[in-house]
C-alpha cells in the first residue's frame, strides 16, 4: 500500500492548481455576485482536458482512474467551487453517454464533450422524486423508431446553457426497474427551460427546472438496454458523490489555508490571533478532519477503481463523512475570521455557502446513511470492513 | 533547426523561503520544487519556434540529481521532444553548468541555445553568458522578443535605457528575459505523453568534464525583519532622520 501520488499525478495535480490559481480564484467572487456561467473558462478547463477525465481515449477521454480524477477535481475546486462541481457533473454524464451509449450516440457527443466545446447536464430529480429517484414520473413512450418523453426535471445544473441532457425516464413498470436513461439533444423541439434559481450558494452555474413536452427520442439515444435507466444512473452517482466530496475537499483545504494566514496576520491583544491556544487547537482539529476526509474520498476512489464489491458503500460513506467534516471546517475557518469572514470581501462566506449543498445532492446525506446501514444490517452477507 | 534549451530545478515561486537555523543555506525540505520560471519562458519560446514550422526540434537538458528529471518532464510536457540530464550528485557551479552545456552544445549542434536570463535561486545571471564565451557563440541576453530570419536571430533585448536590437548569426545563444512570452498550461494529454518521450541520462565524467568548485557559501542570512514605522514631530525631525538614520539625504 502507498499513500503518495506519483509521478503523474503530482504533475496533473501541479497542473491543475495552476489553472485554478490564475484562471478560476481571481474571479470566482465575481462569477458568484453575479451569477455567471464563466462558458469560456470551462472551453479552456477542455482544452487542457478537464472536460473527459475519464472517459476513454477514442472519444478524447484521458482514461484516468477516479482517483487520479479526484486528485485534479480537489486542486481545481480549491480555485472556485462551483465551477469545479459543474465540471464534476460534465465529467459524469459524459462518462454515462461514453459508457452506456451506442457507437452513434458515442461519436455524436464524446468528442466534443470530452473537448469542453459542448456541456452536458444529468437530469434525474424531479419535483416529486428527490431522494426517492425511482419513483419518478418523466415518461418516455415508444413510438415507432422514437421514444416520445413527457414530464418534469428540476435542479438540473447547467440547465438552458448545456448541449446535452443525459434523461432518466420511465419506459415501463414502476419502481427502478421501469426506468431508462437517454442522451437528449438540450435544443430539442418540445423542451422547455425554467427561470433560473436564485440559490444560496453554487451561483456560478444555472439552474434550472426542464420541462419535456412530446419531446421526441431517436431510440438510438437510449443509453444501455431498456430497463437499464436507474442502474445506469446509480453507477454514475458512485463517481458523483466522489466528485462531490472532492470538491467539498478542495474548498475546505482552501479554506483552511485562508484561516492559517489569516491567524499570522490579525492582531488582537496585542499579538496575532496565532499565538492564542484556542485558535491553534481549532486549527489542529480542522487539518485533521480535513486529512481524514481526503483519504476517505481517495480510499473510495480506490474502491470504485478497483471494482470492490461494496464500492457503493465506500463511496455513500465517504460522501457523508467528507461532506459534513469539509462544511464545518469552512465554517471554522469562517469563524477565525471573525466578522470579516461575514462580509463577501473575503471568500469565506462563499466557502460555506457553495459547500451546504453537498450534503444534499448525489443523494443526501440521510440517504447516505441508508445506503450504509443497509448494507451493514444485510443478512449472511459477507463482512463490509 | 534544432533548438536546445537548458532548464534548472528551483524552488517554487510561491514558496516562502526559510533560512536554516545554522545559516548555512536555504532550507529546502520538503519544499516544493519547480522549473524555474525563466526556463520555462525559455521552453515556451523554443515550443512556438518549432509550432511556427521553425525549429525542427526541441532538446531540453537539466544538471543535477535524478529529481532533475520531474523539470525535464514538465519541459517535454510543454512540448520539448526529448530530454537529456546531467547527472551530478549536487547542483553546480554556474561556471560547471556552461561547460556542461557547451559539451552538449558539441555533441548536438544546435543552431539556437535558449536559456533563462537566470535561475531565481542563486539569481547570477552568468550561464548564458560564459556559454557565449565557452563556445564562441554570439549572445542575445535578456531577451523579449527573438524573431528567426534566414541565418541569423534578431533578438530584442531589454536594456536600462529601453530595447535593443541585436542580429546574432546562428548559432547563438539567447537567454530570457520575463516579458517574452507567457508559457502555457500543460494539457493532461501532454503531461501523459512527456512519459513517453525519450530522456537520456549521462554523468558529468562521461563528457570529461571535471566539477570545480571556485565559490564557497559562508552562510545565508534572511532580510532583516521590517521595523514599525515611527510619527515625527517637526520637519526638522524627519530631515534629521533621513539624513543620520536612513542617511538617505
Amino acid at each position: 500500500m502507498d499513500f503518495e501520488l506519483n509521478e503523474d499525478q503530482i504533475a496533473f495535480a501541479d497542473m491543475a492548481r495552476a489553472f485554478a490559481q490564475n484562471e478560476m480564484e481571481p474571479h470566482a467572487a465575481e462569477w458568484d455576485q453575479e451569477q455567471l456561467f464563466p462558458v469560456e473558462v470551462l472551453r479552456k478547463a477542455g482544452e487542457l482536458g478537464f472536460c473527459g477525465l475519464y472517459s476513454s481515449e477514442d472519444v478524447g477521454g484521458l482514461g484516468l482512474s477516479r482517483l487520479d480524477a479526484s486528485i485534479i477535481f480537489e486542486q481545481l475546486a480549491m480555485g472556485c467551487t462551483s465551477t469545479t462541481a459543474f465540471i464534476t457533473i460534465h465529467n459524469m454524464a459524459t462518462w454515462m453517454i461514453d459508457a452506456f451509449g451506442n457507437e452513434q450516440t458515442r461519436q455524436a457527443w464524446c468528442p466534443d464533450l470530452t473537448a469542453g466545446q459542448k456541456l452536458a447536464s444529468y437530469c434525474l430529480t424531479e419535483p416529486n422524486a428527490g431522494s426517492d429517484a425511482a419513483s419518478l414520473k418523466t415518461s418516455a413512450r415508444r413510438d415507432g423508431d422514437d421514444y416520445v418523453l413527457n414530464g418534469s426535471k428540476i435542479f438540473i445544473s447547467g440547465a438552458g446553457s448545456t448541449d446535452v441532457l443525459v434523461v432518466m425516464a420511465r419506459t415501463g413498470e414502476e419502481g427502478p426497474k421501469g426506468i431508462s436513461a437517454f442522451a437528449v439533444d438540450a435544443k430539442a423541439a418540445g423542451i422547455t427551460y425554467g427561470r433560473k434559481e436564485d440559490k444560496m450558494g453554487w451561483n456560478s452555474q444555472p439552474t434550472r427546472m426542464i420541462t419535456f413536452e412530446d419531446v421526441r427520442v431517436p431510440a438510438s439515444a437510449l443509453l444501455g438496454n431498456e430497463g437499464d435507466g436507474f442502474k445506469i444512473a446509480m453507477k454514475g452517482l458512485d463517481g458523483g458523490r466522489i466528485n462531490i466530496a472532492t470538491c467539498s475537499v478542495g474548498t475546505a483545504q482552501a479554506a483552511l489555508n485562508k484561516a492559517t494566514e489569516y491567524m499570522h496576520e490579525r492582531k488582537q491583544f496585542g499579538k496575532s490571533l496565532a499565538s492564542f491556544q484556542a485558535l491553534q487547537f481549532k486549527l489542529a482539529d480542522m487539518a485533521t478532519d480535513l486529512v481524514a476526509a481526503r483519504q476517505m474520498v481517495r480510499l473510495a476512489a480506490s474502491k470504485l477503481d478497483a471494482g470492490h464489491a461494496d464500492k457503493t458503500t465506500y463511496c455513500a460513506m465517504a460522501k457523508r463523512f467528507a461532506t459534513d467534516a469539509c462544511y464545518d471546517i469552512c465554517d471554522e475557518a469562517l469563524q477565525i475570521f471573525g466578522g470579516n469572514g461575514y462580509i463577501k470581501e473575503y471568500p469565506m462566506e462563499r466557502y460555506l455557502r457553495d459547500n451546504r449543498v453537498h450534503r444534499i445532492l448525489e443523494g443526501t446525506n440521510e440517504i447516505m446513511r441508508v445506503i450504509i446501514s443497509r448494507r451493514l444490517l444485510m443478512q449472511d452477507a459477507a463482512e463490509i470492513l | 533547426m534544432k533548438v536546445l534549451v537548458a532548464v534548472k530545478r528551483v524552488l517554487d515561486h510561491n514558496v516562502k523561503v526559510r533560512v536554516k537555523s545554522d545559516h548555512s543555506d536555504v532550507d529546502l525540505t520538503n519544499i516544493k520544487m519547480a522549473l524555474n520560471p525563466f526556463c520555462e519562458i525559455a521552453v515556451e519560446e523554443a515550443v512556438r519556434l518549432k509550432e511556427a514550422g521553425i525549429a525542427t526540434e526541441v532538446v531540453v537538458m537539466s544538471i543535477g540529481p535524478k529529481a532533475v528529471q520531474e523539470q525535464i518532464r514538465t519541459a517535454l510536457a510543454l512540448g520539448a521532444d526529448r530530454g537529456i540530464q546531467i547527472e551530478t550528485d549536487t547542483m553546480p557551479e554556474s561556471l560547471s553548468v556552461a561547460k556542461l552545456i557547451a559539451k552538449v552544445v558539441e555533441d548536438e549542434r544546435p543552431s539556437l541555445i535558449i536559456l533563462g536570463k537566470q535561475a531565481i535561486d542563486s539569481d547570477n545571471n552568468q550561464t548564458g553568458q560564459m556559454l557565449a564565451a565557452l563556445t564562441g557563440m554570439g549572445q542575445g541576453t535578456f531577451a523579449s522578443d527573438v524573431e528567426i530570419q534566414d541565418n541569423e536571430a534578431l533578438v530584442t533585448r531589454e536594456v536600462d535605457g529601453g530595447l535593443q536590437t541585436v542580429a546574432l548569426r546562428l548559432p547563438a545563444i539567447v537567454t530570457s528575459d520575463l516579458r517574452l512570452n507567457e508559457p502555457r498550461y500543460a494539457s493532461l494529454p501532454n503531461i501523459m505523453k512527456a512519459k513517453k518521450k525519450p530522456l537520456d541520462v549521462k554523468s558529468a565524467a562521461e563528457l570529461g568534464i571535471e566539477l570545480r568548485a571556485h565559490t564557497e557559501l559562508l552562510k545565508v542570512e534572511p532580510p532583516a525583519e521590517r521595523q514599525g514605522g515611527i510619527k515625527v514631530a517637526s520637519v526638522e525631525e524627519l530631515v534629521d532622520k533621513l539624513k543620520n538614520e536612513a542617511k538617505v539625504i
